[in-house]
């Protein structure tokens, strides 16, 4: 008779599969389960008893356990099911002989293991005076009834739950680490775990409440003949738990939604067919973690394998997307492989990976999410970045190079005129207003309204890529000039001879407004596309944002300035004007959604702006508008834009006051807080 | 000057922006970049990061530490080696600031860029 617990019961067990013949396992969980087929692959005959009417109670639904029993079932592992083990039989010799059941029933047996669970020791914790329930009591900081001892593990009881996997684990270490540092800014608020089963062959997968009941709603995906069940529970329009058996390629993407508690009313109708259909690009539209080979290219920016992944994970421990973002880089450039660095994770590590918690951090300076940073320096009226940090408790002096930059812009936007902008929270581009390239030089692109230019325009451009010997012209994707190569000493000057406003195509602002030339030329136009993409361009530019803001503007259906994958996109109709928001033709190619149908030049102008201002007050710092709208959902957007007819004016006015003060940085340089001192070298003389 | 005929000035303190930096130019040799943090410590390391080169002076100085403006490597601005798991190493100048001015050490300024690379590189490989 064995308990299943380390790797001694494992080595007793593989050697009574030697010499026994009949084993019962008595538990049918996770545990008992690789245990019986385990024995069963040693060539024992094998019986799984569990008390409950279906296996893995825990972990699946009738259904997908019933799939699973008959797998096993084909495998040669025998069950009795819903039986209770009331007495183990032995022999003269003292050697277990059978397993007799509480109704009379027996079963032969000469190896029995008992998978039944497992109890944390509390027989310590007791004696020392700490409540127990199922385990040792935790608060949210980890701390037992007894301040001065803390408890972490599975013989820790949190929320009632003891967390029997590792990952929870971690996170609860994580916490106690803090608070022992005396750092004092982790809080623990529970795990929600998954599970695998790391039998060959038999892919599950379940996270959440899968079981569902009232109040929720379940989408189901039955095909018991190819062996396949979903389903997937949904409740107040969110995915709250998600049952997989037979295809779990989607497990991380639909716990990460889970956790992640995002609204799914608008991928609803093709949730079950999981995350393929969400186009990526980058990584040659691999999805699917499990199917790719060891060599397929994972991170197309920086050339990650996923061999390399895997050897990562599993060399150097790696629990978090995080931890193997900066071991191995993938996915720390674009983001776009993230969702598939955590399929990586979550199948290299089975049922000991956790996706990351729903409350996101700013930064590792802070405990605090976006959300609660931008109310508190909205609440608190935060002016300075110093205040804000010293406020807000920063872990550190004056924070890190991913949190100034979120800082300087949430101050800035929330206060503008009031709270003074720091050059030096900046990221190089914005501090000296052109495109750090490779070598160190800048690119510089003056702006063009609606993509319409001159002579005299093109000839001062000719003359300055002359006169400072620029090494490359390109045209933009944008409708503009690329001026490439320019060293930042010859920055202020070249601005100077070019004569034209900044393009702001180094900043996270209004970039570009990409026109067709529209009804004044085309035989197809049936709106001056061009006029309404230089007036919002006019409007608009100089605008700061989360992060770099497109629009085009195209004078018929036909579409020729590609208005559909722009962050707000207007389409000319014979009646009036259309406008698409949150499209996006970088990483996740987007086509922009249906937002409203308008008459007026003026009416675009406000609703574009009215819309690109509720972003900016409620965007995330480097939130593209599409993954803004996904987070908050259009109809929130359209309910503030469209129907609060108060709010949209509101929200213009906030834009247009935010604007007024706003100068261009290469012309009004000491107006626009540009340090010139960067723009000469210390000269430094040796003798 | 009390600093000594070893040490040559090359700006005041307050040239440098405030958790900032600017870049010394030495005819002839490599650029470098002259940090100033948050709490006016000055210190000075070739504008160069270990990983493709990107010029550390145009990087966020956070605490003592500059991230690097192209791929964001986290360079130590005190030691010059390149923050966990990321290694590399890049040649430090000494360098002190007195009454308000900073000094770059001659010899640091004189040994040509590649031999600083080398000798930076030497002290982060593995043993």
């Amino acid at each position: 008779m064995l308990a299943y617990r380390d790797i001694a019961d494992t080595h007793a067990m593989i050697g009574a599969a030697q010499t026994y013949k009949n084993a019962v396992v008595i538990g049918g969980g996770l545990l008992g389960l690789e245990a019986a087929n385990g024995l069963k692959q040693r060539g024992m005959n094998v019986t799984v008893v569990h008390v409950m009417d279906w296996l893995m109670e825990r972990q699946l639904d009738p259904t997908a356990a019933g799939l699973l029993k008959q797998s096993l079932e084909q495998r040669g592992l025998s069950f009795a099911m819903a039986k209770k083990t009331q007495a183990l039989l032995g022999d003269a010799a003292g050697r277990v002989r059978a397993v007799r059941f509480d109704d009379g029933a027996e079963l032969a047996a000469e190896l029995v293991v008992m998978a039944i669970g497992i109890r944390p020791n509390v027989a310590l914790a007791q004696s020392a005076g700490l409540q127990c329930n199922r385990g040792i009591l935790v608060s949210d900081t980890m701390q037992t009834y007894d301040p001065r001892i803390y408890a972490v593990g599975e013989c820790a009881s949190h929320r009632g739950i003891a967390y029997g996997l590792v990952a929870p684990l971690f996170e609860q270490a994580k916490v106690c680490a803090n608070h022992l540092a005396e750092h004092g800014i982790g809080i623990y608020s529970g795990s929600v775990t998954s599970t695998k089963l790391k039998v060959t062959g038999i892919d599950l997968f379940s996270a959440g409440d899968f079981m569902g009941g009232e109040g929720t709603e379940e989408i189901t995906l039955t095909d018991p003949i190819g062996g396949v069940y979903k389903k997937l529970v949904l409740k107040d329009d969110k995915l709250v738990g998600a049952c997989l058996y037979g295809d779990t390629a989607d497990g991380a993407w639909y716990f990460k939604l889970l956790r992640d508690g995002r609204e799914i009313g608008d991928i609803r109708d093709t949730l079950m067919f999981g995350e393929a259909n969400l186009g990526d690009s980058g990584h040659s539209g691999e999805s699917r973690a499990a199917a790719m080979a060891d060599g397929a290219e994972v991170c197309g920016c920086n050339g990650v394998c996923k061999g390399t992944i895997v050897n990562a994970i599993k060399a150097k421990g790696l629990f978090t997307v995080d931890a193997v973002r900066k071991h191995t880089k993938a996915s720390s450039s674009c983001g776009s492989c993230t969702g598939l660095v955590e399929q990586i994770l979550a199948s290299t590590l089975g049922g000991d990976y956790s996706a990351a918690p729903k409350k996101q951090p700013l930064c590792p300076c802070t405990a605090l999410s976006h959300e609660e940073i931008r109310e508190a320096i909205r609440k608190e009226h935060l002016l300075g970045l110093a205040k804000t940090m010293e406020f807000l408790n920063w872990s550190t002096p004056n924070g890190c190079a991913k949190c100034r930059p979120a800082l300087n812009y949430y101050l800035t936007s929330t206060w503008p005129r009031e709270a003074r902008d720091d050059p030096q929270s900046r990221f190089i581009n914005e501090r000296a207003h052109a495109n750090i390239q490779k070598d160190g030089t800048y690119s510089v692109v003056p702006r063009m309204w609606g993509g319409i230019t001159n002579a005299s325009e093109l000839r001062r451009i000719a003359d300055v890529v002359e006169k400072y010997k620029i090494p490359t012209v390109k045209v933009t994707g944008g409708q503009r000039i690329d001026l490439l190569g320019v060293k930042k000493e010859q920055l202020q000057d070249v601005w100077r001879d070019l004569d034209m406003p900044s393009g702001h195509a180094y900043a996270k602002a209004l970039r570009t407004v990409k026109t067709c030339v529209g009804s004044e030329w085309c035989r197809f136009g049936t709106q001056d596309s061009t006029r309404m993409g230089i007036e919002l361009e006019k409007a608009l530019w100089r605008m700061y944002a989360p992060h770099k803001v497109k629009l085009a503007v195209s004078g018929c259906p036909r579409n020729c300035a590609e208005s559909g994958i722009k962050d707000v996109g207007v389409i000319g109709v014979d009646s009036g004007w259309e406008i698409y928001v949150a499209g996006n033709g970088g990483i996740k190619t987007e086509a922009g959604q249906f937002f409203c149908k308008l008459k007026t030049h003026d009416e675009v102008l406000e609703y574009a702006g009215a819309f690109l201002q509720l972003y900016r007050e409620e965007g995330h710092y480097l939130e593209r508008t599409v993954h803004f709208v996904a987070r908050v959902g259009l109809d929130y957007c359209k309910q503030r834009v469209l129907e609060d007819t108060a709010g949209r004016s509101a929200l213009c006015a906030r834009l247009k006051d935010a604007l007024a003060d706003e100068v261009d940085p290469w012309h009004e340089p000491r107006k626009a807080a540009v340090d010139l001192r960067q723009f000469e070298p210390i000269e430094a003389v040796l003798v | 000057m009390s600093a000594g005929g070893e040490w040559l000035k090359v700006c005041g303190v307050d040239d440098i922006p405030v958790a900032g930096a600017r870049v010394v130019r030495v005819p002839g040799r490599a650029d470098i970049a002259l940090f100033r943090t948050l709490d006016d410590r000055v210190f000075a390391l070739h504008d160069r990061c270990p990983h493709k080169g990107g010029p550390l002076s145009q990087g966020i100085v956070h605490g003592a530490r500059v991230t690097c403006p192209l791929h964001a490597w986290v360079i130590e601005l005190a030691t010059g080696s390149a923050l966990e798991p990321d290694v590399g190493m890049v040649a430090c100048i000494r360098v002190r600031s007195e009454a308000g001015e900073v000094f770059l050490h001659r010899e640091d300024l004189r040994r040509d860029a590649l031999r600083a690379q080398l000798i930076a590189d030497a002290a982060c490989a593995p043993a």
